[in-house]
């Protein structure tokens, strides 16, 4: 495990399991995220790598029969707790998914979506300075300033990724969970978004799952390597791939599984 | 069972067996199915245009058909044949019929494709076809004898048959249709959506008003459009519920006549070949033209024929 102090962690999560009806898919998970780092989570299909990640803001809760226990702790605030309000865990910690998935409004509408949810309308001035901003952020806003009012989903799948990575940052997350965020994009869109990602670690802490060992070695500062619901190795990714711990770990990134 | 020797000589050439025959005639059975609809459809307009034909060509005045509330075929001196008061019937009870089964069906189908789960939605989805299936004479029934008391208690009117009871007894009709095809256009609405909106902090209803709504806009058109089609096209009820009195409606307690019920009522003591009989046809024509009109409608509608790249 890497050692941090409790200041510069993210995301503290002790002892976290969860259940899909009877099935067990995290066991005991404890994993600290360090602040403002890319953190890859690697491990073969059904690892929980996935259901990991979506447990950090909650969206496995919608699927109903979901049964999670344990702690994590998001900058201090547990939000398992009864009392939180689920629209600021959301707000706090954006999600990203492996198929761009922008909703059937106009690019603007988009943007301004879960800025709404929490300010109400806004008037112009303001909502177009915010998708202005969000938009150049995520290095998009010269390409499709002209595009605002298309539909969303008349965008080129790069630009609808990112996109979707813009529309979380008018509420001002901390978090940024991606899941699989390049899997349906060519090598060429793979790259850009791999490199806007690397450029938004600065602003936020990022966790990304991943199928694909050379993105983790390329995209992330901290590896964890996941398997069969629990975390076998956690460190930093030059370490991870260049002297595995574990002889799990090092099967899975030679390729002898997986 | 082909034998080996025989798959050796005969090579690639299809052999005649009871699987080939079967083949064929099946296939003839569902081509003659397929088309038979089409020859259906074409012979009903046929005859029905034939059948109306002589009035349009001989005894139609525009202006008295579409512009007079006086439907006074059997008079002996001075027949006339005006059908506003009859377009005027079916349309505000139509209009009245969508007022009640709307909200109700898209509300029913919002809760069974975005609430409900397990076996609520299943024995919902089962009860709501199993409405659709109770027949018209049922429902006019019920309009006769239990919405007919029911309102001249509630609302003191001396007559309950009238524009409102074949309203209510209509939009009941139309509902379950409704419900369904609404409820497939919200179930085809991918659930990537619901949970990108979810997953920023929408709450459900939220997730229904902005999200789901907006993009099954066209599938809900669509099903507001047959239930208009269904209530527009509807007879016995009607006839039942409606009072069935020639009127220009001032409220919804007037009794009223619907275009359908006046064919249904009259058409039996009609001489055929008469200008009665004839006239009847010709309402025949304009009823198929508007529900023709209502279902094409509804198909572009569906397949999202207006669809726009700039919202």
């Amino acid at each position: 495990m890497v050692d941090a102090t409790t200041d510069s962690l993210a995301i503290r999560v002790r002892d976290l399991s969860l259940w899909y009806g009877d099935f067990q898919a995290l066991f005991n998970i404890d994993l600290d995220v360090k602040k403002g780092i890319v953190t890859s989570l690697i491990g073969p299909s059904g690892c929980g790598k996935s259901t990991f990640l979506r447990s950090v803001n909650r969206i496995t809760e919608r699927l109903g029969y979901v049964r999670t226990e344990g702690q994590i702790k998001v900058l201090g605030e547990n939000i398992l707790a009864d009392d939180v309000e689920l629209i600021q865990v959301r707000k706090k910690i954006g999600m990203v998914f492996q198929r761009p998935n922008p909703l059937p409004l106009t690019v603007r509408e988009n943007v301004l979506f879960a800025w709404r949810l929490v300010h109400g309308k806004g008037t112009k001035e303001q909502t177009d300075e915010i998708v202005e901003q969000s938009l150049q952020q995520v290095l998009l806003w010269d390409r499709i300033k002209d595009r605002l009012g298309d539909v969303a989903t008349s965008l080129a799948l790069e630009e609808q990724q990112k996109l979707c990575i813009a529309r979380l940052l008018p509420v001002q997350p901390e978090v940024l969970l991606m899941d699989e965020p390049c899997s349906a994009l060519d090598p060429a869109a793979t790259a850009a978004v791999e490199e806007l990602i690397w450029k938004l670690r600065e602003q936020y802490t990022i966790m990304i799952v991943t199928h694909n060992m050379a993105q983790a070695r390329r995209a992330s500062d901290e590896c964890v390597f996941m398997l069969m619901g629990k975390i076998i190795e956690h460190r930093p990714t030059d370490e991870m791939f260049l002297a595995p711990e574990h002889q799990e770990t090092a099967d899975y990134i030679e390729g002898r599984y997986g | 069972m082909v034998k080996k020797q025989k798959i050796e000589s005969g090579a690639l050439a299809q052999s005649v067996n009871r699987a080939w025959v079967f083949d064929r005639v099946a296939k003839g059975i569902v081509f003659i199915g397929g088309i038979s609809a089409i020859v259906f459809i074409i012979s009903i307009f046929i005859f029905i245009f034939d059948q109306g034909m002589g009035f349009i060509a001989e005894d139609l005045k525009p202006g008295e058909f579409f512009g007079s509330e006086i439907w006074r075929p059997t008079s002996e001196s001075n027949p006339t044949y005006g059908i506003l008061a009859l377009i005027a019937g079916t349309a505000s009870i139509t209009g009245l019929a969508m007022l009640v089964s709307v909200p109700f069906s898209l509300g029913a189908a919002v809760f069974i494709s975005e609430f409900a789960t397990g076996r609520v939605k299943e024995g919902l989805k089962v009860l709501i076809e199993l409405l659709a299936a109770i027949p018209s004479v049922v429902w006019g029934f019920i309009g006769l004898s239990i919405m007919n008391p029911l309102i001249v208690q509630l609302f003191d009117v001396p007559i309950g048959l009238n524009m409102l009871n074949a309203g209510i007894i209509l939009g009941l009709m139309a509902a379950p249709i409704m419900t369904t095809i609404a409820e497939d256009a919200l179930k085809a609405v991918p659930d990537g959506y619901r949970e990108a909106a979810e997953a920023m902090g929408a709450t459900r209803w939220q997730v229904i008003r902005r999200v789901v709504l907006p993009s099954a806009r066209n599938g809900l058109g669509a099903a507001i459009l047959l239930g208009v089609g269904r209530a527009f096209g509807e007879t016995m009820a009607v006839l039942m519920a409606s009072g069935h009195a020639i009127n220009l409606p001032t409220s919804p307690f007037d009794s009223v006549r619907a275009l359908t019920a006046t064919i249904a009522a009259e058409l039996g003591e009609t001489a055929r070949g008469s200008t009665h009989y004839e006239a009847l046809f010709t309402i025949g024509i304009f009823l198929l033209l508007i529900t023709l009109c209502i279902n094409l409608l509804a198909d572009l509608v569906i397949r999202g024929g207006w669809k726009r790249r700039k919202l």
